[in-house]
Parts: C-alpha cells; structure tokens; sequence
C-alpha cells in the first residue's frame, strides 16, 4: 500500500492561481479528508491526484513515484463522484465491472468479483437493473462496488454523499465507515460536510482559499485549531468570536471585552504574558454551560434574543455587548426571551486568535 | 352565449388562423392530390370532366419497370447517404468535441454547406463536375491523371458525393450537441476505470449519444427520399434513369408524360413510405419515453 504525497502542489487556469502550493503526506492505509467551503481548492487537489486535471507546479508521489505525468488509468486509484458517474446504458453488474473487462480478465473471475463486491454493498438482487431504475442511495453504491471491484490501493471520494437527503446521508456515512475498517486502504475524501470530516477522518485536512489551514486528527483540529478559520469551520453549531483586550491585573490576564471579562488560566497566561492588546477571544457552543452561581471572571453574561427547539437540546441566539453568541441549553430549562443568562466557561474551552493573522496564541 | 362557454371556446378561437392555413395549405391540396391519384387525368382538363379509374394507376405503377428503377434509385441514394453521413458526421463531431482554440470558426466553417440554397449547390457541383472545365478533372489533369465522367458514368455516385458535402453538417450539429450534453463525469469515470480515447467512444460515448443518432438518421432518411433540387440541376435524372430519383419522376409524369393521376398516385406511394419512417421515429421516442416514466414509477413504488 503506497503512500501519497503531495509536494507544493499548485494549479492555475490562465492567470488565477487556485492552489497556492499543497504540501501534504498521507500515510498508508489512512483515511485522510479534505475538507472546506466551496471553491477552496479541495476538490481540484483531488481532481489533481486523480488525474483529471493537469498539474500546474509541484509533483504528485504515489509510492515514492511521480505520477503527475500520468493517465489515470495508470495511477491505480479508484474515485466515486458526487453525482455518481455511473454508465446509464450498461445495468449495474456492467457498471461494476467495466474496469475488469477492459482488463480482458477471465469472466469467471469477473463474475466472482462482481458478485463479492455486490454482496459488499447489498446490491445482490439488483445486479441487472440499469441505474436509471435505482434509488439515489442505491446508485451510491453501485458507485462505491465499481471502485471496490477495482482492487486499487488508493480510493478517491468527491463529495460522494452530498446528493443524497439528510437522513440517507447519515446511514450512508456510517456504512463508509464500516467498509473503511473492512477494506483499509489509502482513501482520499472530500467534502464540505464537517460532520462528516469528523466522524470519518484519520486525519482532516482543512482548507480555505487554495492553502492548507491545518491537518491533523479530529480531536486535535476540534481542540487545538491553528487559526481562526479552522475553530469556526469544525464544530456545529460554530465557535462564538468575542473581540476583546488582554489585559494583566496582578498575576491574573483577563480577556475583556463588552459585557466580559474572562480570567484566562493560569497555565496558558504564562506564554501569553507578553501579549497585550486586542485579541479575538472564540468559545464553542458546547464549553459554555448554564450556571447563573459561576463567577464572574469564570462566565459570561447573555442575553437571550432567540430560542431555537431543536429536541432535546435549544440552540439560543444571545446578546453580548454588540456580539452575538450561540450557546446550548437543555430544553427543559425555564427562560425567557430578553432575560440574562450566566454561562460559565470551561477553561479549556478558551481559545485565543490574533487579531491581524488570526492565528491561534 | 354564457361566459362559460365563451371561455370555454376562447383558446378555439385563438386556433382558427392556423387550423384555416393548414386547411388551405396542406390539407386542401393532399386531399386533391389523393382524390387526383384515382382519376385518368391530362393537365388539360379540369379535375372534375376527369374519369374515375379507381386503383388503375396503383396498379400501373406496381407494375411498371420505370418506376421501379426510380424507387430503386431514391432507396439506394437515400441509404447510402444517410449511412455516410452518419458515419462522417459523428466522426467529425468526436473530433471537433474538444476544447481548442478555433474551434468555433472550424464549427461554422462546417456547416456552411447546409446553409447554402439546394439549387445552388447543385449549379456549383455541376460546374465542379464539368468534364473539361470542372474543377475535379482540371485538378486531376493538371496532376497526370485521366479524367473522370462524373456525371455520365458515375452520375449517382457524383450526386450521392454532393449530398453528402451538403447534409454532413446536419448530423454533425446534431451529434455535436448530444456529445456535449453526455454527463461528463461518467466520462472520467471511464477514463480512471482505464478506458482509451478508443475505448471511451465506443463503451460509453456512442451508446449514449443512440437515441439522438437514431432520431437523426430517420429525420436524414425522410429528407434524403424527397430530394429534388440538387439532383434536377445537376442530371435531370440522368443519364438515362440513373439518377432519376422518385421525385423527379413525378415531376416529369406529371409535366412531360402530361398523367397527373399517375404522378398523383406515385406521390402518395412515396408519401406511405415517408408515413411508415416519420412513424417509426415517432414510435421509437415514445419507446424512450415510457421506458423513462416505467423506471421513474418503479423507483417510486419501491422506495415509497
């Protein structure tokens, strides 16, 4: 199973740069995603490892090897697409075994693998079905059993759940999790979905406007964001952005702002102790916890503007100063619209950016 | 009359203009041409001193070598062009389906012929053809070679060569917008899946493009069975019958032989074997169509 490496990866169409040079390692076996808002480059760096389009600088490494002057076909990847790209004439035991056939492997062989790869998926009973007489679901794994049958050691994904309705999505992706830990090889995944980053990653990578912000395990992008960008981009509903000063008072660094002032731990003051000035302070959602007896340098004072019900949880739209915060609360809890609410921060949950890079402190 | 009804009838009225210009323009004279077709008639007389002569001229016709050589003629022209101009023209389409810079002015360029008026197509192919002036046998000569008779001995296949220059464009706009509008993405799944330039038109591009292509062959084969223009200025049908294509045969029954009756009833014979071809297209996107609404009602019975 080969590694793939990207190094200083950049793509042009004419005079606009949209990849500002990628460098990136993906181990073996990992399950890497590439995840980001719409038009930040993600896609063609797949587009790029898969072939499709032309390298402008930098080279692709398969395996130690430069491929970037390669078809796809010679490359040995395997790639589902957003809308699927099945062949609409050929019914889906064809579809899987396109690439067998032009192999010229023995049909024996071919209506094994087609068979296995079908069971795989649970397609079984519809192997002489034209996609056309296919559910969007269904059609997402025809597209999942052509790469499977494949038996490449690199599989690309382009956004490939994000056609199907919400609740598919969610069964679908639970299912690509199950077949990652069955068929572990190196994949390559893309989409705007963070949730579906999260849950399926080994290692994210977050980008944003033809640069790499950050990669990294899940739990390391959600707890340690390198930027601003990276701490709003993961996590649902977003990180808050309060702008505030640091300001020292005795051994004690507060982060102040409108209707603030937060005592920083004192663990992280240490190597924040040369920083004054303004700074933007970011808390999720999920470290703000209601509890009207915290302390004041501890919590935060809200005001409530709008409540959303969403189930067992509300998602609160609150007032701090000019800023706006959303904070979760049990639904059960009693408040009312226009009161003030005192949330108590989690000091882990403090995250600091900087102001004109805003990279994290 | 009741507001109801007035409008009730209000989009009948709005119809009237167009159903009284069909009436004139084609029913009126399909009607005269069939009611003319069982009738012994000189152009001489009026339709209605002539004799009524029931399927004699049918009869006459399913007889008569002449006319047989001229039907043999049309279907022979109509087959191999259609089969030849599918072939260029999809060729030139899968050729001009890329993204290069003049392609466009090379798109235009290739459908000019379709543009140009059939009679002077056919006055510029019979100057091209010309045996000492033309400028085929001019080229020829001047590179050592004999000239050819164009239009003596190989009248037919001269004629069959200018329909082709003039109607390829035609089947390859047409494959040109089916090619562009295949889904591009199964496109590259092809090509990851390992498929050659080759390989690609053949498994995926041309089974896609199927039903347009045969929707655009029968829409080229109906056209082909009528032609007249080109071939009147360039042989007159000949020589001899050669390239005496059904529709010229009409018209020289109806004008030199002076039996309007029989000129009818080869018309209308022509006009059932363009009914069975416009039908059969007609029958095959209706195909489409139901297999498209069968599949669509399937997906929904299953999945609700």
């Amino acid at each position: 199973m080969p590694e793939i490496r990207l190094s200083k990866l950049t793509k042009r169409y004419g005079a606009v740069e949209v990849l500002h040079g990628i460098d990136l390692e993906m181990a073996e076996n990992e399950f890497t995603v590439l995840v980001g808002p719409s038009g930040c480059g993600k896609s063609t760096t797949l587009r790029m490892v898969a072939g499709l389009e032309t390298v402008s600088g930098g080279e692709i490494f398969i395996g130690g090897n430069p491929v970037s002057h390669l078809d796809p076909k010679d490359r040995g990847l395997a790639m589902v697409f957003q809308d699927y790209a099945l062949y609409p004439h050929m019914d889906v035991a064809h579809n899987i075994s396109f690439a067998l056939r032009l192999q010229r492997r023995p049909k024996a062989e071919i209506e094994a693998k087609v068979r296995e790869v079908a069971e795989v998926v649970g397609l079984t009973e519809f192997l002489h079905r034209k996609p056309g007489a296919l559910s969007g679901g269904q059609r997402q794994r025809v597209a999942m059993a052509r790469a499977l049958a494949k038996d490449s050691d690199i599989f690309l994904f382009d956004e490939p759940l994000s056609n199907l309705d919400a609740k598919l999505r969610g069964q679908m992706r639970a299912e690509l999790a199950l077949m990652q830990q069955r068929v572990r090889k190196n994949m390559i995944y893309v989409t705007h979905d963070q949730v579906e980053a999260m849950t399926l990653a080994d290692r994210i990578v977050v980008m944003h406007g033809g640069h790499i912000q950050q990669q990294g395990t899940p739990e390391t992008l959600f707890k340690q964001p390198a930027n601003r960008f990276v701490a709003g981009f993961l996590g649902s509903p977003p990180m808050n952005f309060l702008e505030a000063e640091l300001i020292s008072e005795g051994d004690t660094l507060f982060a102040r702002g409108e209707g603030f002032s937060v005592a920083i731990p004192a663990e992280r003051s240490r190597t924040l102790q040369s920083r004054n000035g303004s700074v933007i302070l970011g808390i999720r959602p999920s470290d703000l916890n209601y509890d009207q007896d915290a302390p004041e340098n501890e919590a935060i004072d809200l005001r409530v503007i709008v409540s959303e019900y969403v189930g067992a949880q509300s998602v609160l739209l609150c007032s701090c100063g000019n800023s706006n915060v959303t904070v979760e609360l049990k639904s059960e809890t009693p408040i009312a619209l226009g009161e003030t609410l005192r949330f108590a921060i989690r000091p882990e949950g403090i995250h600091l950016f900087d102001q004109e890079s805003t990279a994290a402190l | 009359m009741t507001a109801q009804t007035f409008n009730r009838m209000t989009p009948y009225m709005f119809l009237i203009p167009a159903a009284v210009t069909m009436g004139i323009a084609l029913l009126y004279p399909l009607g005269y041409m069939i009611y003319g077709s069982f009738r012994d008639w000189d152009p001489s007389q009026n339709i209605s001193e002539t004799e009524f002569v029931g399927l004699k001229n049918y009869i006459t016709l399913f007889f008569d070598p002449a006319f047989h050589e001229s039907l043999s003629v049309t279907l022979i022209f109509a087959f191999t062009v259609v089969v030849a101009e599918m072939l260029i023209g999809v060729g030139l389409a899968l050729l001009l389906d890329r993204n290069i810079r003049g392609i466009s002015v090379l798109r235009t360029l290739f459908i000019l012929p379709m543009m140009i008026a059939p009679v002077v197509v056919g006055l510029m192919w019979r100057y091209m053809y010309h045996p000492t002036v033309g400028t085929f046998n001019r080229t020829l000569k001047s590179l050592g070679f004999e000239g050819i008779d164009w239009l003596g001995q190989h009248a037919l296949l001269s004629v069959i060569i200018a329909d082709i220059w003039q109607w390829t464009p035609f089947i390859l706009i047409l494959s040109l917008a089916a090619l562009q509008s295949l889904p591009a993405s199964a496109l590259e799944a092809a090509r990851i899946d390992g498929a050659t330039t080759w390989q690609q038109i053949w498994h995926i591009k041309l089974p896609l493009m199927m039903p347009v292509l045969v929707v655009t062959a029968l829409l080229r084969l109906i056209d082909a069975f009528k032609v007249l223009e080109v071939i009147l200025v360039m042989t007159e049908g000949g020589p001899g019958l050669s390239t005496e294509i059904v529709a010229l045969r009409i018209s020289r029954t109806a004008t030199e032989f002076r039996e309007l009756g029989t000129a009818a009833a080869m018309s209308n014979y022509l006009l059932l074997l363009l009914l069975f071809l416009t039908m059969a297209m007609f029958a095959i996107s209706r195909i489409q169509e139901a297999r498209a609404a069968r599949l669509a009602r399937q997906i929904e019975e299953e999945s609700g």
